[in-house]
């Protein structure tokens, strides 16, 4: 065995486990932090097939961003874990038999000769960059996509923020355009009244 | 030394992760929190896939693919988490027998 199949044996092992936890802890918190531990194992293993530019965006988009996201809004919720997790196990051997007849179907196909048929793998070149060669073919070949892509974020942050944003009634606020519009008159009215005097 | 680690590896690898997504969902089929990680785990397994055909065919479209299916996967959970986030200000629950609202 080489250096490359103990890394990926490794890799493979905690991705496997920390998926596991995440499916079956009772703390969505935990849950959301083996998700964490389930992508870094992901970007090793992308490390080990030369896709160095993915597995780090994996960490940093992934990561960095999204998990956030969720380690937010799971703390944010206060929810009531016991009445969530009634009957978990209940219909545990309904999935379990179908995901072992899943797994099992795709990997009878993936053991298949077809896939023993690759090209020879060459050696890269020395000065070759994963990430030069994808920014490459982005902005030439698949630069349509990529502003398709860009289209994308953008409706899904406006969506995001349209839909949590709520206009509170019981704050108070100052206006600034009806502070800069007032008048003078507004504000004083001119009384004339007699001088008061002692007696 | 030779290198045991072939294509057919990291694609049971991807089976296996698909399907533990796959009994996620089973599972925790009340907590619309675990049921989004699922989705993001069945997502993982599919990148795995591209990524490991990618490197064996010696094509870097594969990996174009596997950006913007992060892309697209970022934009779901986002538009996902805020939908979360108004039903949990609405009803004070987040477990998927009370989200009936819509039925007739």
């Amino acid at each position: 065995m080489s250096a490359q199949d103990t890394i990926f044996y490794f890799f493979s092992a905690v991705l496997i486990l920390s998926a596991l936890g995440v499916i079956t802890f009772r703390n969505p918190v935990y849950a959301a932090l083996l998700l964490v531990l389930a992508f870094f194992s992901a970007a090793g293993i992308w490390l080990l097939l030369e896709a160095e530019f993915l597995a780090i965006a994996l960490v940093l988009v992934y990561v960095g961003a999204v998990m956030v996201l969720f380690l937010f809004v799971v703390m944010m919720l206060d929810i009531n874990l016991d009445k969530l997790r009634e009957g978990f196990w209940k219909w545990f051997p309904f999935g379990a038999l179908i995901a072992v007849v899943i797994a099992v179907e795709i990997g009878l196909v993936m053991m298949g000769d077809q896939f023993k048929q690759i090209i020879p793998l060459q050696p890269k070149a020395s000065d070759y960059s994963n990430t030069k060669e994808l920014g490459r073919l982005i902005y030439t070949e698949y630069v349509y996509v990529f502003e398709l892509a860009a289209v994308v974020l953008l409706v899904a942050m406006v969506a995001a923020i349209a839909l949590t944003l709520r206009h509170r009634t019981d704050k108070k606020s100052p206006n600034p355009s009806s502070q800069v519009k007032v008048k003078r008159n507004d504000r004083i009215r001119m009384v004339s009244m007699a001088p008061e005097t002692k007696e | 030394m030779k290198i045991l680690v072939s294509l057919s590896h990291y694609l049971i690898l991807a089976a296996i992760l698909f399907s533990i997504g796959v009994v996620g969902i089973f599972l925790n089929r009340k907590n619309v929190i675990i049921i989004l990680m699922s989705i993001e785990l069945m997502l993982l397994a599919v990148n795995i896939n591209f990524v490991a055909f990618s490197h064996f065919l010696q094509d870097t479209a594969g990996q174009i693919f596997v950006f913007f299916i992060l892309t697209v996967a970022a934009a779901e959970a986002a538009i996902g988490l805020a939908i979360l986030v108004v039903l949990f200000r609405n009803l004070r629950t987040i477990n998927v027998d009370d989200l009936s609202e819509l039925k007739g």
